[in-house]
């Protein structure tokens, strides 16, 4: 019994420091933030109580919501369509080198985020190799460009967030056993086959969480859409970003936060029912 | 928002003051556009026979010994204070700390926009607890050092302890936000105008007609994020004043830049980092702050500052002490700087306006190419030309969400 009842315990003794820290740096914030997103004004008016926050924020600002899931799942699906050759080769083919290729990976973290974000300036500017290129191959037109475009933001996006869909596919991949394929193999399985019902099955959860990963802070990034779109580009957070710090209106920008926060949220459930997560987190991320 | 990061960003430290922009003073510019030269012409004289250190000390010793001097903190935006070559230390500043015997921390970068940091420090100063600075520095056109005097978040100056107020530059004297300059004292000013590269351009920008509607230049030109600038030019070109907005004039200028943008003309809006593409050569011409061109020019000696024909925008930072502040301690580093000498060493290296009277003269002596460099020290024809936005139009909420609308966000 006693044994039991400890056995019982000891668990949620361990998940404590976890619990305290979310709750303090979580929960706290975020009832704040939640208390906020009911309030209407400005520091220099009052601040009166305003549910209408919420549907303000749903009606006046659609198009740049619309625009962060658009662009944020583009550029989530061209991360995965970039990092899943480039984890496989290296989980596969990579031999002693894998360190150094991953460490490849992780290098532009060692810049700061504007930095690199920045240096897209340059590599997509007007008179650059990109655009010229581009506009010798006819994709773009002669007096057409890069910066200041939807292509310019998706690109941003999708580099300053690779790293984050391609380490979690390099571990699934990595750890799928060998032998699996060999036996697949053996039982005339084409290299392509095998590869769809064994491989790509078995690095689901890398997928799984590289997605979110990669998803979710991208709905949420303005740092792209400020430096490299122009106004027709701007994303949710760009909005969040102007209402709390250019124009104080604190209530609508909590509010905001908290739809976007929502519509992540189900999404993600949405996502995890249909690929089912059960199955995959029990698989072992 | 604005912020960032590269070099020339950090040059173009001014895009976060220009964004705040500024005008100031200048309502009255229009009126004593004579200011900078002229005042600095007729009073420089005895100012420069007197020895600074005579000065400043002066007016320590009278006024130091019921009051005491302490540490204190200074934060400031980024590239607008002298420094040696190292970029580490600042020459001005240094010795004003040896010859009071105290230490000013100097927080480099820590502004970085108007309302931005004014967000920052606005919970402090509502629970009426210190903000962990003794003297800040915000631009009079973004609305908010007026904004902070309504709220009560200003300290007056010890104007006691700033015998060398009567430096300050006539246009300066009374800005509709503090009349009296019971609260606020300008650090440094800019103007704001058009930005080109002729090369790119293959001539002349030299209105804001060129600018806002020339198909030369269509997608190749950027506006800037800061209301005052923007709609204050925008006014300019329809003839509105832009330093006494009314209903009708804000949105024909906000609908003459919503043109802009609808016909592809502009193709973004930014902070600083216009000064990176114009010298890259993505942007052939754009709004701009004379204080940045004068530093791409070291780099990019072809680009050209011009105020528009139909006249620019002025703005000027100004300094504040919030609330809760050592205020003996921060006005004897205000007075420091308004010694003409003193300003002059820091004028060469800031490259904005000065506000001090005999800088120009002090200057001269040190370095008569910038002495001399207009974009520094403006002409009275081109102070006279030069409009500042209305504050009041600057805090009116209903014009800033216009405006942010008008940025897509």
């Amino acid at each position: 019994m006693t044994l039991r009842g400890r056995r019982g315990l000891t668990p949620y003794l361990l998940l404590l420091p976890g619990v305290a820290f979310l709750a303090a740096f979580f929960l706290v914030p975020l009832y704040y933030l939640f208390n906020t997103s009911l309030q209407e004004g400005t520091f220099t008016t009052t601040f009166t109580w305003a549910w209408e926050n919420y549907s303000d924020a749903i009606g006046q600002f659609d198009e740049q919501f619309v625009r962060s899931l658009k662009y944020a799942g583009i550029a989530t699906a061209l991360a995965l369509g970039i990092s899943y050759p480039l984890a496989y080769w290296i989980a596969v083919r990579g031999g002693r080198w894998k360190n150094l290729l991953l460490l490849f990976i992780i290098a532009p973290f060692f810049v700061t985020y504007l930095i690199r974000t920045l240096a897209w300036l340059t590599i997509l500017s007007d008179d650059g190799f990109v655009v010229d290129v581009l506009q010798t191959v006819g994709i773009l037109s002669d007096d057409g460009r890069l910066l200041a475009t939807s292509t310019a933001v998706v690109a941003g996006i999708t580099y300053n967030f690779l790293p984050f869909m391609a380490l979690p596919l390099y571990v699934s991949i990595e750890q799928i056993d060998g032998r699996l394929i060999e036996a697949a193999q053996d039982l005339y399985a084409s290299r392509a086959r095998a590869f769809l019902r064994v491989t790509l099955p078995l690095s689901l959860p890398g997928v799984f969480a590289g997605t979110l990963l990669t998803f979710i802070p991208a709905v949420g990034d303005f740092i792209n859409a400020q430096l490299l779109g122009a106004p027709g580009q701007y994303m949710i957070g760009n909005v969040i970003q102007s209402r709390f710090l250019q124009l104080g209106e604190y209530g609508q920008a909590a509010a905001l936060s908290f739809v976007v926060m929502g519509a992540v949220l189900v999404l993600m459930l949405i996502y995890a029912k249909v690929l089912g997560s059960e199955r995959l987190t029990g698989a072992g991320i | 928002m604005n912020d960032p990061i590269s070099r020339r960003q950090l040059l173009g430290r001014a895009a976060a003051g220009g964004a705040g922009l500024s005008l100031a003073a200048l309502l009255a510019a229009c009126g004593g556009g004579g200011g900078i030269e002229g005042g600095g012409e007729t009073t420089a004289p005895p100012e420069t026979t007197a020895p600074p250190e005579t000065t400043a000390t002066g007016g320590g010793e009278t006024t130091a010994p019921p009051k005491e001097l302490r540490d204190i903190v200074w934060a400031n935006w980024q590239l607008y204070l002298d420094t040696d070559e190292s970029g580490n230390r600042y020459p001005t500043l240094e010795a004003f700390e040896q010859e009071y015997g105290i230490d000013v921390e100097y927080l480099e970068g820590d502004i970085n926009g108007n309302e931005e940091f004014f967000a920052k420090l606005r919970p402090q100063l509502e629970q009426g607890q210190s903000v962990g600075r003794d003297l800040i520095v915000l631009t009079d056109t973004s609305g908010v050092p007026g904004r902070m005097i309504e709220l009560g978040f200003l300290e007056k100056l010890d104007k006691e302890a700033i015998p060398n107020i009567v430096n300050l530059l006539d246009v300066h004297a009374s800005p509709a936000f503090d009349p009296g300059r019971d609260y606020s004292l300008p650090w440094q000013g800019g103007l704001t105008g058009i930005g080109y590269d002729p090369k790119k351009v293959g001539g002349d920008v030299t209105s804001l007609e060129q600018l806002f509607t020339d198909p030369k230049l269509k997608g190749k030109v950027t506006f800037l994020t800061d209301m005052a600038d923007t709609v204050g030019l925008a006014a300019l070109l329809n003839g509105d004043d832009p330093s006494a907005m009314t209903d009708e004039a804000f949105d024909r200028a906000v609908a003459t830049v919503q043109s802009a943008v609808d016909s592809g003309q502009v193709r973004q809006f930014t902070g600083n980092e216009y000064s990176s593409l114009l010298a890259q050569g993505d942007v052939w011409a754009c709004m701009a702050w004379s204080g940045d061109l004068v530093q791409l020019q070291y780099d990019n000696p072809e680009l050209v500052w011009v105020q528009p024909a139909e006249g620019g925008m002025i703005w000027t930072d100004q300094l504040l002490i919030p609330k809760g502040a050592d205020v003996y301690s921060a006005s004897t580093l205000i007075n420091w700087y308004y010694d003409p000498a003193i300003a002059a060493e820091a004028a060469v290296w800031i490259n904005y306006i000065s506000p001090v009277k005999g800088a120009k003269e002090a200057l001269l002596a040190i370095d008569p190419e910038i002495a001399n460099n207009a974009l520094i020290f403006p002409s009275d024809d081109t102070l006279a030309k030069s409009k500042l936005f209305d504050v009041s139009a600057s805090n009116n909420d209903g014009y800033k969400s216009k405006f942010q609308a008008l940025l897509g966000a």
